[in-house]
């Protein structure tokens, strides 16, 4: 059975090229289950998978959910407001008792960046990151590459231009690693008080001009701009904003033809994107949900078989 | 090595009754008791100007007892201890306190720094005068920054009159907006929130304007970047100001990588930075630049720091590696010699906390740190004395440190 070199995935970061090559690979001959009349495979039959999830979401806990069923593992859900967490156990106490009912995999989303590390170092069980803070989420790229590949045939060669709150995002940073490793060509772009530090040094090009980013790119991902922004002194106002960095259907025209538009969710219509870019026949936001499926099957299905190697690796 | 008189040689000590008697090439009357330092370096007493012994309030982390255990083993023979304990460390009845604690169980020197302002809530003035009567050596809110310029202004036209020095932990909060780390390259790779160097820099360049204008003395506490430095440098050099500066051992020797696999060993305020800035700091403690080496000892239980990284408290231990690290990596190298070493261990702490202390002239007291640079240890937090075990440096294997610890004459730890 193939499955990646280490136990946990916790990052874009400690992939290689062949270990993304092989989820999507994976994922692409598992999204026919989804197809199926009977949705279900016995791939981890027996196994126990527990979701941890510490910050609200909707869409990636039923994502995941919806993966460990179809691969027929039993289920545990574990989150912030019915947990022990509320009566201030530490999330180490937490994992430790986690581990004492020997739980194959534990995927977990948590506010505070390196969370899932802290757990993937302390467990027996495979940690898988569903978004930690602002450092990343690795499904999230990994479900992005999978629909652009399906898109386009290939990631090499592309151009990915990723606009908007740069600084708060874990899904830039994941998806400028994993495209820049694949050998796309990444832009970044957004006003100046949103695009973090030595960002470049991960692999992308940084600009604050939204035409010098999508001109000739086949692919743009609108990120979500938060509300409070505002009132934080990052931005002027939602209406500058839009003006500088909204993708409108016009801005679009400066994109290489055939372009698709992405949207990791959940989106802001009318402050980041126009909802008729959106709705368009370019926009694949849905496609990227049904794919996150497929992909989060193939990661639990790839680590699997990993949990009880050696805890507290992971390599930089 | 005494370099209060540029006296490097080998020579006896005479000890009598806690002072120093003679010190000569050889001393014929022999000694009640008498110690063999032959291929030792005896330098006057280290004194670290800048520790946390958490009590009154939070003895599960540390205690003066475990605290001043853990300094003498690391060779220090004074500490002067921070007030930001609980209660904060502002009136006469917590230094008296603490002076009072130190008596019944430390084996070395404890001297109580005071609050600049009330609760270190940087509104109002502490009891500074009754302090001082009780036994304080300096003033500081460290931990929180004086941040109002008109309350700092005013402490330190106050201060003048009892010619005590003001410890200043330089941080904007606005421009340190919750960081937890560096803000560079790795806080951008590891998804956490950045403390820009300028957080610091622009207080320093306040405090060096303050200094002068008020003629106070600043003392510049854990001083982390090369702009900083050059400020102090600068208003020295061209204002007069009174103003002195002190770096860590962890500023010295470990750049903010160190936070990528989030241990929080290395969460840390002012954070570990970047090459650039530990190299300024190393250039800084060879040239005089910098004055003192202080540790910033920060014991915190276990539990308290095996949280999240943005949730763990900031800080680590120091005093039982501080010496040893910079034996390791500066003395035995060559970067810094035993002069220098002294210099900043014992001589610039005692001068800028007016203690008649770091030298040892015949009728000062018998505070003596006693070296061996050839010993190998490696550092083990499981057998430090102090109730801390939250050291970045674990497993390090360090050649060189400290061998003997004496105060006022008595042998208070010995390897």
């Amino acid at each position: 059975m193939a499955s990646l070199s280490q136990k946990d995935l916790l990052s874009i970061e400690q992939l290689s090229a062949e270990d993304i090559g092989l989820v999507l690979d994976t994922a692409e001959a598992l999204r026919e289950v989804s197809a199926r009349a009977v949705k279900k495979v016995p791939a981890l039959r027996g196994k126990t998978v527990v979701n941890l999830f510490f910050e609200p979401s909707t869409r990636t806990r039923s994502s995941f959910e919806l993966a460990e069923k179809r691969l027929s593992a039993d289920i545990l859900n574990f989150s912030a407001s019915s947990s022990s967490v509320t009566k201030g156990e530490t999330l180490l106490d937490t994992a430790r008792n986690l581990e004492a009912m020997a739980p194959d995999i534990i995927v977990i989303r948590h506010a505070c960046a390196g969370a899932p590390h802290l757990l993937g170092t302390e467990c027996r069980s495979s940690v898988v990151n569903a978004g930690d803070g602002m450092h990343e989420h690795p499904t999230q790229a990994l479900l992005d590459a999978l629909t652009v590949r399906s898109m386009k045939g290939r990631l090499e060669g592309l151009k990915l231009a990723i606009i908007g709150d740069i600084s708060h995002s874990r899904v830039a940073r994941s998806d400028t690693l994993l495209f820049h490793k694949m050998g796309a060509e990444v832009w970044v772009c957004g006003p100046p008080t949103l695009i973090p530090a030595d960002f470049h040094l991960l692999g992308a090009r940084v600009t604050g001009f939204m035409e010098e980013a999508i001109e000739g790119a086949d692919v743009v991902m609108m990120l979500r701009l938060q509300n409070e922004r505002q009132n934080e002194a990052f931005i002027p106002s939602a209406r500058e904003y839009f003006n500088l960095y909204g993708l409108s259907r016009e801005r679009m025209r400066g994109a290489r033809k055939n372009a698709i538009v992405m949207h990791p969710g959940p989106m802001n219509r009318g402050v980041e994107i126009e909802s008729e870019v959106a709705d368009a026949e370019y926009s694949v936001i849905l496609d990227q949900v049904a794919n996150g499926v497929a992909t989060r099957m193939a990661v639990l299905y790839l680590l699997s078989g990993n949990s009880g190697l050696k805890p507290g690796r992971e390599s930089r | 090595m005494d370099p209060s008189r540029k006296y490097d040689r080998v020579a006896d000590v005479g000890i009598d009754d806690g002072r120093i008697v003679e010190i000569a090439p050889r001393i014929a009357r022999k000694g009640r008791k008498e110690v063999d330092a032959r291929g030792l370096a005896v330098l006057p007493g280290f004194i670290d100007m800048h520790v946390h012994l958490r009590e009154p309030g939070r003895e599960d982390a540390e205690t003066i007892e475990t605290g001043t255990a853990a300094a003498a083993r690391g060779g220090f023979t004074a500490v002067a201890c921070m007030p930001n304990t609980q209660p904060v460390n502002d009136s006469e009845a917590v230094t008296t306190y603490i002076l009072k604690r130190a008596r019944e169980v430390s084996r070395i020197a404890v001297y109580p720094i005071g609050a600049i302002t009330r609760g270190s809530r940087g509104e109002t003035l502490a009891e500074i005068g009754e302090m001082v009567r009780a036994g304080i050596v300096a003033i500081s809110d460290d931990g929180h920054p004086v941040s109002d310029g008109q309350v700092m202004r005013r402490a330190l036209e106050y201060s003048r009159l009892f010619n005590l020095p003001v410890i200043d932990h330089c941080e904007d909060l606005a421009l340190a907006a919750g960081g937890v780390m560096h803000e560079g390259y790795w806080s951008t790779r590891l998804g956490l929130r950045g403390i820009n160097p300028a957080a610091e820099e622009v207080q320093v360049a306040r405090d060096a304007i303050l200094a002068r204008q008020t003629g106070a003395r600043i003392h510049i506490a854990h001083l982390s970047t090369r702009k900083s430095l050059e400020t102090v440098t600068r208003a020295r050099r061209e204002g007069g100001a009174h103003l002195t500066c002190e770096v860590t051992p962890h500023h010295l020797l470990l750049t903010d990588e160190r936070v990528a696999s989030y241990d929080t060993h290395a969460k840390m305020n002012p954070p570990l930075r970047g090459r650039d800035d530990v190299d300024a700091l190393v250039e800084g403690i060879a040239s005089g630049a910098v004055d003192v080496i202080a540790t910033d000892h920060a014991p915190h239980t276990l539990g308290d720091k095996m949280l999240e990284f943005d949730r763990a408290p900031f800080g680590i231990v120091g005093l039982e590696t501080a010496v040893s690290l910079v034996c390791d990596r500066f003395v035995r190298p060559g970067v810094i010699g035993l002069e220098r070493l002294a210099e900043l261990f014992s001589l610039n702490p005692a001068r800028i906390l007016n203690l008649e202390r770091g030298t040892l002239t015949p009728g000062a007291w018998a505070d003596i740190t006693v070296l061996d640079l050839q010993r190998q240890t490696e550092v083990r937090a499981g057998t430090f004395a102090s109730r801390g075990r939250n050291t970045p440096f674990e497993g390090w294997s360090l050649r060189g440190g400290p061998a003997m610890t004496v105060v006022r004459g008595k042998v208070v730890w010995s390897a």
